[in-house]
């Protein structure tokens, strides 16, 4: 038979010349392609060698402390002595199981509501911002029902930063409906004084709202009333991207058609059903990309907490790393610290962007 | 039931059934309700600070700073007052911020058309840098530059050097400085007045060319009209500059003109950070521009630079100008960031001064209002540059 012999030939010389032919026109297609190319590929191989030689062939994995790191290379060493701190913070090491069972529980109603398919969302979805908090807070803090208590000055790590975040987050996108509602109010008032909160937040920077959480809201409040840090800083941070969040969402609520509006009105919806009902699941899911960019920026931004002395996950390795006993441990440090935050940022704009093709393909379909 | 009671009872209940009636009702009870808010956290405050001992005012600003600050645009002292110490935070700010915004859009404009280049390797190292450095939060990159990268620099005793007039340690750069002599100062005049007659010269040859359709000038008559009259004022002026060269005294280096760690590391890290930001909004501006504009561009005869430069530069600047007027503006604030590293801008020396004077209200509301009208200004400049990138309306 000679058909499939010569196919078969035909396809071991495309297999050879197709990289061949793809190289050529991606690698090679002009002359100062092909230099940079050559450049670009010198620079980044001799970089990705030397990370690999430091960070892996030359690390040190085992011991306990700064003299069992005698190469050149990473002293992993330190994240592993320091991995319980850096996760967990000052928390007593007997109730680690506290904040693992709370991540847990964390994990799996975010998975539940976030999986697309999964069965019951919307009822997951209002645990989550409901029951959820309280249970974690009463795993966290403890104080009633048998647990003992943690102060939240003892919280830290990996930890209090997704803590953080998370309430950041559900707190943010709160009031950022409520705020991006107001800017688009009937009512002039309502509306200015969204417009004016928004726009003043927005002409800050997070610190001056840190700071003015940590040292100004006491002098806010009545003698005798106070939070503690931790609180105050996510409450400066909450209400700091609420302002960006609402930005996100108004460009939601102002993709959608006038028509829905004026439906929802005339079917005798109130203000607040008709928003609620009709208007903002259809705003949330189209401004759903620019919400996920602010989640992304409050994620990046709990490292800001450092800067008025609370240990999140940054904050503990710097001081870790500041450590006389480990001085000189920084790269490690900062390089434990760039993966986590990474991982996180990343993966939730991977899957935003998945989201976003998702909707983008069914929209398409709706409008044939 | 008295009638006049059912009237009554009927307009309180208008008050929530008429629209227009109930609009007002709510817009009333949502100013109040801010209003008193307010008042409340005022009073709270004024009640605060006299049980705390706290003075208020801005009677502060002329006190004695005390302190130092590692680099400053103008004279500082631990003499001088507050508001100078002020004065210092908002040039430094000004600085970083100016430099963040030149570096990071160079950079930003430079990955954005990478990750569109049809080289593979090109488009995967700036797809690489894109998503890397934006999902890692900025504080955590000054600290690497500046603890991990700068501080790993040797001491300045075992300063690197090139050729013993600049100095790289982990006390900064530096490098010699010029200091003008008499007569100086007439040589960036000319320089300023060549450039402008350069200026003119090209509008008057270009007009010329389209009239006549032709190139007819020499190349070299333009960058003539720059360099000879700079170079004769010159050397007319007998060169009028002297340099001071750094030299390692005792335990620091004494003369030239020191960068500062601090500022190298806060510039570095905003500028590649923000940078990956501008790429994004490089690229998504230049996908925005239709493609049968590049295709309409080549059939008429258009080079491919030409075709850049006239029709897909212009067309994506619309789009692009937006994102980057926020960018610049995240920047500006981000800069705040450098109070972390100590590098005296605004936010350093505003919670230096915080801590030592008490007085948070002030000193939060000073700093607050200052990078609200730095963005500010910002804003109106790209909005202006906005408007000449933008469709022209007839």
């Amino acid at each position: 038979m000679m058909g499939p012999e010569r196919n078969n030939q035909a396809g071991i010389q495309a297999a050879i010349l197709r990289p061949v032919a793809w190289a050529r026109l991606n690698l090679f297609g002009t002359v100062l392609d092909s230099v940079l190319t050559i450049a670009a590929a010198y620079i980044s191989i001799s970089l990705i060698a030397a990370a690999f030689q430091w960070a892996i062939l030359d690390a040190t994995w085992s011991g306990e402390s700064r003299a069992d790191c005698v190469s050149d290379g990473a002293c992993w060493v330190f994240i592993k002595v320091r991995f319980n701190q850096f996760m967990y913070g000052f928390y007593s090491a007997d109730e680690y199981w506290r904040v693992n069972l709370a991540a847990l529980l964390v994990a799996a109603s975010g998975v539940w509501v976030l999986w697309p398919r999964a069965p019951y969302r919307a009822y997951a979805a209002l645990f989550a911002i409901t029951g959820l908090p309280l249970i974690a807070y009463w795993l966290l803090h403890g104080g009633v029902f048998g647990l003992s208590v943690v102060e939240s000055a003892k919280w830290g790590g990996v930890f209090l930063t997704v803590v953080v975040a998370l309430s950041g987050i559900v707190l943010a996108i709160f009031f950022g409906v409520l705020l991006a509602l107001g800017r688009r109010s009937e009512l002039p008032a309502v509306r200015w004084l969204s417009t004016s909160y928004i726009e003043l937040i927005r002409a800050v920077p997070l610190i001056t709202i840190l700071f003015m959480a940590s040292v100004m809201l006491p002098l806010f409040l009545p003698e005798g009333v106070s939070f503690a840090k931790v609180l105050r800083a996510m409450i400066g941070l909450a209400f700091f991207w609420a302002a960006y969040m609402a930005e996100a969402i108004r460009g939601g609520l102002q993709a959608v058609p006038r028509g829905q509006y004026e439906a929802a009105k005339s079917i005798g919806l109130s203000y607040w059903r008709s928003m609620v009902f009709v208007v903002l699941p259809q705003a949330l899911k189209a401004a759903l990309p620019g919400i996920m960019n602010t989640i992304i920026s409050l994620v990046k931004d709990t490292t800001l907490l450092l800067l008025i002395g609370i240990f999140e996950l940054l904050g503990i390795v710097q001081a870790a790393a500041a450590d006389p006993q480990w001085l000189g441990n920084y790269v490690e440090g900062y390089v434990f610290v760039a993966a986590i935050f990474f991982f996180f940022c990343f993966g939730m704009s991977l899957y935003s962007r998945r989201l976003e093709h998702r909707m983008g393909s069914s929209q398409q379909n709706l409008g044939g | 039931m008295a009638l006049s009671d059912v009237t009554a009872t009927a307009r309180l209940a208008s008050l929530w059934h008429n629209p227009a009636k109930r609009a007002l009702v709510l817009q009333v009870m949502a100013v109040v309700f801010v209003a008193v808010f307010i008042l409340w956290i005022a009073n709270n405050v004024l009640d605060n600070l006299a049980r705390l001992n706290i003075a208020s005012g801005y009677g502060f600003l002329d006190q004695r700073a005390g302190f130092g600050v590692p680099t400053s645009l103008i004279e500082f002292t631990p003499e001088s007052s507050y508001l100078r110490a002020f004065a210092v935070g908002i040039l430094n700010t000004l600085l970083i911020s100016m430099m963040g915004i030149v570096a990071a859009t160079v950079l930003g404009f430079t990955m954005g058309v990478a990750r569109l280049s049809s080289n593979w390797l090109i488009r995967t190292l700036a797809t690489a840098y894109v998503e890397g450095l934006r999902n890692i939060p900025l504080l955590l990159q000054i600290f690497f530059w500046y603890f991990a990268v700068l501080g790993a620099l040797p001491q300045p005793r075992q300063a690197l050097s090139i050729s013993d007039s600049v100095f790289l340690s982990n006390r900064g750069l530096v490098m010699p400085f010029p200091i003008p002599q008499d007569g100086f100062w007439l040589t960036p005049l000319v320089l300023i007045a060549s450039i402008a007659a350069w200026f003119i010269y090209r509008r008057r040859m270009e007009d010329r060319d389209r009239l006549e359709g032709r190139k007819a000038h020499p190349r070299w008559v333009g960058p003539a009209i720059v360099v000879l009259p700079v170079l004769t004022i010159w050397l007319l002026t007998g060169g009028p500059l002297t340099w001071s060269i750094p030299q390692f005294q005792g335990f620091r280096f004494v003369g030239g003109f020191t960068v500062v760690p601090e500022l190298v590391a806060v510039w570095f890290a905003l500028s590649i950070y923000t940078g990956a930001f501008i790429a994004e909004a490089v690229r998504g501006g230049i996908l925005a521009v239709d493609r049968g504009q590049t295709d309409a561009a080549r059939a008429i005869g258009l080079t491919r630079r030409q075709t850049l430069r006239l029709v897909v530069i212009p067309q994506a600047l619309r789009v692009i100008t937006p994102p980057l007027t926020n960018q610049y503006l995240n920047l500006t604030k981000n800069s705040s960031l450098g109070a972390a590293v100590g590098y005296p801008e605004l936010m350093n020396v505003s919670g230096t001064i915080l801590n030592q004077t008490g007085q948070a209200v002030e000193v939060l509301a000073v700093t607050m209002a200052v990078y609200g009208s730095i963005c500010l200004m910002i804003a109106m400049v790209m909005n202006k540059f906005n408007a000449t990138v933008g469709i022209a309306e007839r």
